[in-house]
């Protein structure tokens, strides 16, 4: 039994290998899916899933129930922003991003602030604040989508960059080696996984908790916000529900990247890789044709299963 | 001295600060709204709140045992589906008893997939409903792809009755309530509370974990049911989206009503408070004539401010923070 248990492979490894799987089966049921064009198509939208979810990976290992339900808006404010401040020009692209960076990065000090020193509940308090930020599109836009991405953002963000490779993803990729070392070389990533095992312990031995808990939380609105930037960058276009796709599939891919939703234990490579799963179940359900009723009870159907294999928490009796 | 007597009282009576909340909203709703008892306004409020009080104390059971429900609002379309697809206009009594039924049966047998994924293959609550939602979701398309449908008007006519001079949907709402007072009395409720505060001495103490976790998701999917009906009896007609924006409705309602989202503790009667002071909000801003673009986030800003006073009380008292 022991050894049964020593070879259990990794869930980022076993979510990986699920991906490579399930890449093959598109082969198999659709002649045509397995090129080289595809899998770059299907890395490129996982880019977009992958930088929204980091976030949302760092406010779930910060533990106590810790989660963002605000990145969907964040997501689509900062795309909106973007949209409205680069109005076509090349030039305005990088202040426009600073715009949307401080915004989301507000957003997200703001669940911060309620969550650590107003207690309210991680869920309900991002819930709200997607609300609010909701709010403020309206106000903002009047429901006039006003603007225009510049040349230069889908250049670098959706188009081929080296190799074929579009911008997004080598962009991901930089994001994750920062992660990396944020999660695995900071201080501020050994103090995330302490506050996520256990607060109280890690407060006595001297962890500023309400400082890592803001600090997370502003985190993961900049990162959602650099998300929608990124969206913007492939869609060209804004619209009032942009970023709501992303929202539970950021926690679905944080999960099934073999993060625990209770805290403390987890990496952002799990998180990548549970992205390229997600992305491609989507994709094969959309080459298979169904009609969508189908698609949906099937996406379901595979979410279980999936987290039948590794999202099983321990028994009680232990 | 003072302080500890306000945190015992607020312990015993999580709900007391939704009673404030209640109180307030209604006043000022009656003050912009000053018809706000007539009959007539109050038939129609209870009307619309009904459905969403039904799914919140569904969702509040399900959080006191310890978990979450994110399916609910996709129980709810399912359910409204299969309503509106059973029953049509012409539909006669044995019609409607049985589309009634199966609607009712369908919501439990889904509250039961999600019981036996989080009780028994122990999977985590949010990302197993998250999952099931769109299991629900889909059922609710394949069966009614578009929205349509027609209750014949006897139905709906019944849902607006108003037996003793009081709106029919207010004296189910007062049942809802009166049901969960009585039910607090029993071993369920006691099982209850220590299945969703102290998981591990509830099992140590002989009490049947799982089976009362079980037990909550199935009376979520029943009261989902419930909900699904009440909707449907007051639009009449059935769109396979409709219970999609409700459930984060529901949680909200539940925490508004003083319910802690870590388990343990809370109930029905401060939910039933929260969603009337979430009704009693939109009421006041399309009221209050503020322009229709500021209204989401006027919405929005009043419920994090409710969501942010019992912490602001504390705070303000100097009380200490949890950790």
């Amino acid at each position: 039994m022991k050894a049964l248990k020593s070879i259990r492979i990794s869930p980022p490894l076993a979510a990986l290998l699920l991906a490579i799987g399930l890449f093959l089966l598109g082969g198999i049921l659709r002649p045509g899916f397995v090129s080289y064009n595809q899998a770059i198509n299907i890395v490129r939208l996982a880019a977009f899933l992958g930088i929204i979810a980091a976030g949302q990976t760092l406010v779930i290992l910060s533990g106590n129930a810790g989660i963002d339900l605000s990145v969907g808006a964040v997501v689509t404010l900062g795309a909106i922003l973007v949209f409205r401040h680069v109005d076509g020009q090349n030039s305005r692209v990088i202040p426009a991003l600073g715009v949307a960076l401080a915004v989301g990065s507000g957003i997200g000090f703001v669940n911060g602030l309620g969550i650590t020193f107003l207690g309210i509940p991680p869920l309900v308090m991002t819930l709200g604040m997607a609300g609010v930020v909701q709010g403020l599109i309206l106000v903002v836009t009047q429901g006039q989508m006003m603007g225009d991405p510049a040349p230069i953002m889908s250049r670098l963000i959706s188009e081929p960059l080296i190799f074929d490779i579009p911008g997004v993803v080598i962009i991901w990729l930089i994001l994750g080696g920062l992660m990396w070392l944020l999660l695995h070389r900071t201080r501020y990533g050994k103090q995330l996984f302490a506050i996520g095992v256990n607060r109280k312990t890690s407060r006595f031995s001297g962890v500023r908790v309400p400082l890592m808990v803001l600090a997370t939380y502003t985190l993961s609105g900049l990162l959602a916000a650099l998300g929608g930037f990124m969206v913007l960058g492939f869609t060209g276009s804004v619209f009032l529900n942009l970023g709501d796709r992303y929202l539970f599939p950021s926690i679905a891919a944080v999960v099934i990247g073999g993060t625990v939703l209770a805290g403390g234990s987890g990496s952002y490579y799990g998180t990548m890789s549970g992205a390229l799963v997600l992305t491609l179940i989507t994709s094969l359900l959309t080459a298979v044709q169904l009609p969508e009723a189908a698609r949906l009870i099937v996406l379901g159907a595979i979410l279980l299963v999936l987290l039948t294999i590794y999202g099983r928490q321990r028994r009680l009796r232990q | 001295m003072n302080d500890i007597r306000l945190k015992r009282l607020s312990l015993r009576h999580p709900y007391l600060f939704a009673l404030f909340l209640l109180i307030t909203a209604l006043g000022v709703n009656l003050y912009v709204q000053p018809n706000l008892f007539s009959q007539r306004v109050l038939s129609g409020n209870m009307r619309i709140f009904l459905p969403l009080m039904f799914l919140s104390a569904g969702q509040a059971i399900v959080v006191v045992g310890g978990g979450i429900d994110l399916s609910m609002g996709a129980m709810v379309s399912m359910v409204n589906a299969i309503l509106v697809t059973l029953i049509t206009r012409e539909s006669g009594t044995s019609d409607i008893v049985t589309g009634i039924l199966a609607a009712l049966g369908a919501g439990m047998v889904a509250g039961l997939a999600n019981g036996l994924s989080v009780a028994y293959v122990r999977l985590q609550p949010i990302v197993t409903t998250y999952a099931t939602s769109f299991i629900f979701s889909g059922i609710a398309l394949w069966i009614l792809p578009r929205p349509g449908g027609l209750l014949p008007s006897g139905m709906t006519e019944l849902y607006r009755a108003t037996p003793l001079g009081l709106p029919l949907a207010l004296w189910i709402a007062l049942l809802i309530g009166l049901v969960w007072v009585g039910a607090r009395r029993t071993r369920y409720a006691r099982f209850l509370f220590a299945v969703g505060g102290e998981p591990e001495s509830a099992y140590a103490t002989g009490v049947p974990v799982s089976l009362m976790r079980l037990s909550t998701y199935v009376i979520a999917g029943l009261l989902s049911s419930l909900s699904a009906l009440a909707l449907t009896l007051n639009t009449g007609t059935g769109d396979p989206r409709i219970g999609e924006a409700m459930t984060l409705t529901s949680i909200v309602a539940v925490v508004l009503g003083g319910t802690r989202l870590s388990g343990g503790q809370g109930g029905i009667i401060g939910t039933l408070m929260g969603v009337v002071v979430l009704g009693t909000i939109r009421n006041i801003i399309s009221f209050a004539n503020v322009p229709t673009w500021w209204q989401t986030l006027v919405d929005a800003l009043i419920i994090v401010g409710a969501l942010a006073g019992p912490g602001l009380i504390r705070l303000i008292r100097g009380g200490s923070e949890e950790a």
